[in-house]
């Protein structure tokens, strides 16, 4: 970034400073890399070091199959509904005045201040057996809770304010001007979405997408509550819930399963900051 | 820099992070029948996802009244798992303000071989699967530790998980604002004589303490809230509980008012200090 940006490269103050700088410089890296670093390659390390034949067995196991379709199809829905919900709420919060408009902006970024332990209570208070609306999905025979509808609306639940938070600030500062011009030019509203309005924000709502994906692949508390966490026959446990499992029981295949993750949560990252770094240079 | 892992919240300082943006949304369009009816569906699905089932955690922690709720709160594993959470909290985010801001100079001001390496470094603990965060802090600081250091079952040990989940809030924050800076008054101070450390505490801090607030509200708000994390280090044990596995064991033992209790004691607490840094941060806005 620094090579791009002038005013961010460094610029030495009248020669001072410069020892200060690296002792800044050399206590930052070290936290980064006692605390994230050395932990994550131990844990490559535990992973790989029982060999591959062992890999294969925690990875390609029946629990781990299910658990890895789960967290897909999971992951999927959940990712789909915060897009849609986040491109939609982001377009009335910056283009539209309503009364409330600003409260509604402060709520829908509720669930970053919630535990996922007490999102996935909440959900089970509505949707459960004995819940508010309990009853009317039941005698129609909808599961809710303890099933998938119920783990994607969980997953749904704390990953919902990613993809709004990235698109909020582009839509701010592009303005409107593009659009009222398609406009006057006799473009109809969904015709302005497709052709101008989603064009400008697709760097930030790709970035968006990327990151709800991480997460949503990655929950565990909210799901825990939700799932009912079942092995076996019908089971509800993601990718995440039959790490804790192995990990709680010392069963074997837990590190397997965790560096599974670690390299879709950095590839995921790679990709977000290619993302980043071409919308910046462009 | 429009696009970072973490920002202040939507609604709430936008206005005053993008005056002109703000005057925009002033002016903005009233609702035709599309963009209302997307309204509609869009506050039913908000209502039905997040506010109906936050506003059932009140009703079920209020279910056995006043002194029902009193009790479930006031039990002493109840206000050790609160204590435990809030001081752990608290401390992860002083440290965090500390070594956030000094990282996110380090990343502006600093250039050295490997620099978006260690950018993506930071971002690891915000995208990693909590329980894969747990696993590695266990794997390091648990029994049979590679490093020697045996935290299992200790408060240390629920504090360097946390430590590690809120590291990229305030340095993701303070970054693009420290980026935004016009260097112009640190030269001028540098060149009246004004030492780095005077320069820095006078000119540099000042007009960051928003973006810091922001952060540690940012990363206290997550850490009162960790499960995943702190699970597997806390070694299941009554003096590492934190309230939300508090509130989860009373859960899968049906306890569900109490479970709701704590609950709501948690949104509480959150709610709260992400108001109080909000006001600080708007407070020292208005001053810088």
């Amino acid at each position: 970034m620094a090579d791009t940006l002038a005013p961010g490269r460094p610029t030495p103050v009248a020669g001072r400073g410069r020892g200060g700088r690296i002792a800044l410089r050399t206590v930052g890296l070290a936290y980064v890399a006692i605390l994230v670093l050395v932990p994550l390659g131990i844990i490559t390390w535990r992973a790989l070091s029982p060999g591959l034949p062992a890999f294969w067995a925690a990875i390609s196991s029946q629990q781990a199959i299910t658990a890895f379709r789960l967290t897909a199809e999971v992951a999927f829905a959940s990712v789909l509904l915060g897009t849609a919900f986040g491109v939609a709420l982001g377009i009335l919060l910056t283009r539209y005045h309503f009364v409330g408009r600003r409260l509604l902006g402060v709520l829908a970024d509720l669930p970053m201040a919630v535990s996922p332990i007490v999102a996935g209570l909440a959900l089970v208070l509505v949707y459960g057996h004995n819940g508010w609306l309990g009853g009317p999905f039941e005698a129609a025979g909808v599961d809710i809770i303890y099933a998938v509808p119920g783990m994607i609306l969980a997953t749904t639940f704390v990953s919902l304010p990613l993809v709004l938070r990235e698109v909020v600030p582009v839509l701010q500062e592009v303005g409107t001007d593009q659009e009222q011009a398609a406009r006057v030019l006799g473009a109809g509203g969904w015709h302005t979405f497709w052709r101008i309005t989603v064009p400008t924000i697709k760097p930030a709502l790709t970035y968006g997408v990327v990151l709800a994906l991480a997460r949503c692949v990655g929950e565990f508390g909210a799901v825990a509550v939700v799932s009912g966490n079942v092995s076996g026959v019908g089971q509800t446990q993601t990718t995440t819930l039959v790490i804790a499992e192995r990990v709680q029981q010392m069963e074997p295949g837990a590190y397997q399963l965790a560096f599974v993750l670690i390299v879709t949560t950095v590839a995921a990252l790679l990709v977000a900051a290619h993302i980043r770094r071409k919308d910046e240079l462009s | 820099m429009t696009t970072t892992l973490v920002e202040t919240p939507v609604g709430a300082t936008a206005p005053a992070a993008a005056p002109t943006g703000a005057r925009a949304q002033r002016t903005g369009a009233p609702l035709g029948r599309a963009s209302g009816l997307t309204l509609g569906v869009v506050m039913l699905g908000l209502s039905l996802l997040v506010l109906l089932p936050l506003a059932a955690v009140g009703a079920e922690a209020a279910t056995n009244g006043w002194s029902g709720f009193w009790a479930s709160v006031t039990a002493p594993a109840a206000v050790d798992a609160l204590v435990l959470t809030v001081t752990s909290s608290l401390v992860v985010t002083a440290v965090n303000v500390v070594m956030g801001t000094l990282l996110a100079w380090v990343l502006v001001r600093d250039d050295f071989p490997g620099k978006r390496w260690l950018e993506l470094v930071i971002d690891v603990p915000f995208a990693l699967p909590t329980i894969v965060a747990g696993l590695v802090i266990l794997s390091v600081y648990g029994r049979n530790s590679p490093v020697g250091i045996d935290l299992f079952g200790t408060r240390w040990g629920i504090m360097v998980a946390l430590l590690f989940v809120t590291l990229p809030f305030i340095a993701r924050t303070v970054q693009p604002t420290l980026m935004a800076f016009d260097r112009d008054t640190e030269h001028a101070a540098a060149t009246l004589g004004a030492r780095p450390r005077t320069v820095f505490r006078r000119i540099v801090l000042p007009p960051l303490v928003p973006a810091i607030a922001a952060g540690a509200a940012l990363a206290f708000a997550r850490a009162m809230g960790e499960y995943g994390s702190v699970l597997l280090i806390s070694g299941g044990l009554d003096k590492t509980q934190v309230s939300s596995m508090y509130a989860f064991s009373l859960y899968e033992s049906y306890d569900f008012p109490g479970a709701a209790a704590t609950a709501t004691v948690l949104l509480v607490v959150s709610l709260v200090v992400l108001v109080g840094f909000e006001i600080v941060s708007h407070r020292a806005g208005r001053r810088g």
